[in-house]
């Protein structure tokens, strides 16, 4: 594959909390408009990784980054890189889904008001569009004006996803998106994700192997901060190289 | 450890495939003999038997299914799973095989054989070995051995060619031993086909243990 295809790609990257190296010479790339998965156990880089894909270990003092990464083959790391345009174009949604305590319109206007949009025509455009590509208008479209901690949890999330896509990124970091919600509301956001990719790059933290293998694209197997095997799912699930990662998909872990 | 009940059901599932294995290596072995000596009654054990074989597939295909369902395997033991129930199926067909053999012993048992059986019980000796030893090399995840074993499907085809030039120059001798020439090809084309049967399985057994699909 040409670099053109790949919408993220790292190389060697090192990352440190104070002394503690959290990643060793990291390398992925990331085919763009697919999922690809972040698998391993706990503590071994995964969010840590993840992080590093729109600065937001920035916000962690005391820590150091080594290597590359490059979005658009960019190097989002160089000096004169505005941030804030980064993680426009890179959002985010975390492991608990963390409404803002206002409407649930307010929670989808709060980025694109924040990036100067006032226009009340637009921002209902925006909100609604959103909405409607995080699969949830159909449910609260007569009750925008609600508070967002008053509706499911499943729900809450997906308006997570819809507040990240108002302000219009290409990229969307999920981390453990799911791992708070019930079978039904995961299915929704999984549904969600396989139509999302036709329009963004997702990269997604699971503690379900099942969840990585149903619905990512490539899977990389992370274990004390470095890959250990990077592929296509349908290999790293029906015949990985690594014995680790044998191990740790078939449940021999440890 | 989580994975221990799994493991034992998986050890569980491969000595009821070794089971199902030798009965149908039994099998293969009477319905020969019943037919090298016009032997009736042993024929209808081998009907018999093939019914439990049968019943044996149905039992470890249900069991791997539920495995399936219930553990989620994946990578080796997706792989190992997988191809059990690919193996079954095999097995099954090789008993089959062994049945149609037995039933030609029923269908000629009333005349003396146009000739003492030879190449047959040779060509069978070869096939109950690949049989036998292809169950061996699944147990012990031996791809050298199924290559081995794969490779002594070209004897097996050799003699049956063999067998066909044989009774094809009887019949053209003397047109009265057609009826049992014909049957007799067709004893030779099922061992032909249950050796073909070790063959797949010894592919299956370089996939399972290497992921890598091969023609052997």
């Amino acid at each position: 594959m040409t670099n053109s295809t790949h919408k993220i790609i790292v190389e060697d990257l090192d990352f440190y909390y104070d002394d503690f190296q959290a990643l060793e010479k990291v390398s992925l790339k990331a085919p763009a408009n697919q999922v690809t998965a972040l698998i391993g156990p706990s503590g071994c880089g995964k969010s840590t990784f993840l992080r590093t894909l729109n600065r937001m270990n920035d916000l962690i003092e005391g820590t150091q980054v080594e290597g590359k990464v490059l979005i658009d083959n960019e190097d989002i790391y160089q000096d004169d890189l505005d941030v804030v345009s980064l993680r426009k174009r890179v959002g985010m949604v975390f492991q608990d889904p963390n409404p803002f305590p206002k409407s649930i319109y307010d929670n989808v206007a709060y980025g694109p008001k924040a990036h100067g949009i006032k226009d009340k025509d637009k921002l209902d455009d925006i909100v609604e569009k959103s909405l409607k590509r995080a699969a949830l208008w159909d449910e609260v479209h007569d009750r925008l004006d609600k508070s967002a901690i008053g509706i499911s949890g499943g729900q809450q999330q997906r308006l997570c996803i819809a507040r990240a896509l108002a302000v219009n990124p290409d990229v969307i970091l999920m981390d453990e998106p799911t791992s708070a919600l019930d079978p039904v509301a995961t299915a929704k956001i999984e549904e969600l994700v396989e139509e999302l990719k036709e329009n963004y790059t997702i990269i997604i933290v699971t503690h379900s192997m099942q969840q990585a293998a149903r619905i990512s694209d490539y899977t990389a197997f992370f274990l004390t901060g470095e890959i250990v095997e990077a592929g296509p799912t349908e290999k790293i699930f029906e015949r990985p190289e690594d014995q680790r990662t044998e191990d740790y998909i078939t449940g021999r872990f440890g | 450890m989580v994975r221990k009940n799994f493991d034992q059901e998986l050890e569980k599932l491969n000595q009821e495939l070794l089971k199902m294995g030798s009965m149908v290596e039994e099998a293969i072995h009477k319905a020969v003999t019943s037919l090298a000596e016009s032997d009736v009654e042993l024929a209808k054990e081998v009907k018999e038997n093939d019914d439990a074989i049968d019943d044996f597939e149905v039992d470890i295909e249900k069991k791997c299914i539920r495995l399936i369902a219930l553990q989620q395997p994946v990578a080796k033991d997706l792989r190992t799973i997988g191809m059990i129930s690919k193996i079954i199926t095999d097995l099954e067909r090789m008993g089959d095989y062994a049945y149609n053999i037995a039933r030609i012993t029923t269908e000629i048992a009333n005349e003396p054989l146009i000739k003492p059986l030879v190449d047959i019980p040779r060509m069978t000796k070869i096939t109950q070995e690949m049989v036998r030893e292809c169950l061996d090399a699944f147990v012990n995840l031996d791809i050298e051995k199924a290559k081995e074993v794969a490779a002594m499907d070209e004897e097996v085809d050799r003699i049956n060619d063999q067998i066909l030039r044989e009774l094809l120059t009887y019949m053209m001798e003397d047109a009265s031993t057609i009826t049992q020439a014909t049957r007799l090809m067709f004893a030779g084309r099922y061992l032909e086909r249950i050796a073909d049967h070790a063959t797949n399985i010894c592919e299956r057994i370089v996939y399972m243990v290497t992921g890598e699909r091969v023609s052997l």
